[in-house]
């Protein structure tokens, strides 16, 4: 048992809620403290059967077909006449995109100077929207392999880069394939990894400002996004497994 | 886009976004309500109420906002129904007798464990029960648990510790017992 006075701190500690002055002065108290010491050695043991124990319980394929069938106008419907407007707005598009290309090349470089916070928006929205519809059936990964070696190279020919190809099973976070996705106008490889029941994508594509930046954490729709720059490429995580799971996998990646 | 339009996009997307979180709604209702089919059934109304009041979501948690709807469903659903569910107790004979039944001897100490895990969890009071769902399978922040089930964050983090305290007293409890017949 940890201490009376330090037990509610404590789970606060081990949960990563506390701020930093009392996240660094309840360790300094665990340091003097051997029973605190324990319990939290303890609270790990209990965590650690938790996310083993297969309790997770998913929804059975049939309730998102019962729910989607219930929804009135369903969504199948919906969807269509959607599909149909975007095609027509498509065409209507496209003759005016062929005329004002020109000029969108002319000013890309100084478009390019100006990236701003509203830009990194836009991509955490586009992040947020591939992330979904990976989620939906069979949309997960084009490459389903746990071996680094194999998703590797199917991206050769694909892309013009060389995404780092880990699998971190041995941390808890085994690879479950690669995907070929399209973010923010450059094809982008996603590493898809798998924590407990939850999935989390891994987005990389080339930065072009070839600045290094450290993490960046926002959170949209209830998933976590982690953003980064590293070794000339974009990194964008996101995924609806806990902030601290992401924080691990984030530090695995860029050691 | 005509308004009508951008309704209905925001609308589809809205559900997309919901959907992607079924299981989540789906095994929060699941341990509420300790009982699969109800889970389903309490699961697909709460999707309908956020549906049809998806005018009451103002934005930010998408996730949030569903569980609690969720959540709601599945206690109105309990008061309702089961007013005596709230206070099952553990069935010992049940759990033993399969757990001997198993014969692998690593899958059967996995079994029990898991059961043990199970039936504690579920013997938890659901102020708890709820609470420990959120957090360790669902990865959620105290700020998010608090709008989730609708009470302060400090209340959150005394409710965790206790959760954690009591569940670990069960299964050692339960183990104890285990043990006496020959487990």
């Amino acid at each position: 048992m940890a201490c009376k006075e330090k037990e509610n701190l404590l789970h606060g500690y081990f949960d990563g809620e506390l701020d930093l002055m009392s996240s660094l002065a309840f360790e300094e108290h665990v340091k003097t403290c051997p029973d605190c010491a324990q319990e939290l050695r303890s609270q790990r043991t209990l965590r650690e059967s938790l996310h083993s124990s297969g309790l997770y319980d998913r929804a059975p394929d049939q309730l998102e077909v019962r729910i989607r069938a219930s929804i009135p106008g369903s969504s199948k419907q919906v969807a269509e006449i959607e599909l149909a407007g975007k095609r027509r707005r498509w065409e209507y598009w496209l003759g005016i995109a062929a005329a004002i290309a020109v000029v969108v090349v002319a000013s890309l470089a100084l478009v390019n100077s100006m990236r701003s916070e509203k830009s990194e928006n836009l991509i955490a929205q586009e992040v947020v929207e591939s992330h979904v519809r990976s989620l939906q059936l069979g949309h997960l990964t084009d490459v389903p392999s746990s071996d680094q070696h194999t998703v590797k190279p199917w991206f050769n020919g694909k892309i013009d880069f060389a995404p780092p190809v880990t699998d971190f099973a041995a941390h808890g976070f085994p690879l479950v394939g690669g995907r070929l996705d399209y973010l923010d106008h450059h094809n982008v490889a996603s590493l898809v990894y798998q924590r407990r029941a939850h999935f989390i994508n891994v987005f990389i594509w080339p930065d072009e400002t070839k600045t290094n930046q450290l993490p960046q954490t926002e959170t949209i729709d209830g998933y976590h996004l982690i953003h980064w720059q590293q070794d000339g490429l974009n990194f964008w995580m996101i995924s609806d497994v806990g902030q601290d799971d992401e924080n691990q996998l984030v530090a695995l990646i860029r050691q | 886009m005509s308004p009508v339009k951008q309704a209905v996009a925001e609308g589809t997307r809205l559900e997309t976004v919901l959907l992607s979180h079924l299981d989540a709604a789906y095994n929060l209702a699941r341990w509420l309500v300790r009982n699969p089919q109800d889970a389903e059934d309490i699961v697909q109304e709460a999707y309908l109420r956020a549906f049809k009041f998806q005018a009451g979501y103002q934005g930010g948690d998408a996730r949030a906002w569903l569980l609690k709807i969720v959540r709601n469903a599945s206690y109105s659903f309990v008061e309702k129904r089961r007013p005596s569910e709230i206070v099952e107790e553990f069935d010992e004979t049940v759990h033993l007798q399969s757990a001997e039944s198993a014969t692998v001897e690593t899958a059967l100490i996995q079994d029990v464990e898991s059961r043990l895990l199970r039936k504690s969890i579920e013997r938890l009071p659901a102020n708890f029960r709820e609470i420990l769902i959120l957090r360790e399978f669902e990865g959620l922040s105290y700020k998010q648990i608090a709008e989730v089930v609708g009470v302060p964050i400090g209340t959150v983090m005394s409710s965790i510790a206790r959760a954690r305290t009591q569940l670990r007293e069960f299964m050692l409890g339960m183990r104890g017992k285990g043990v006496q017949r020959g487990l």
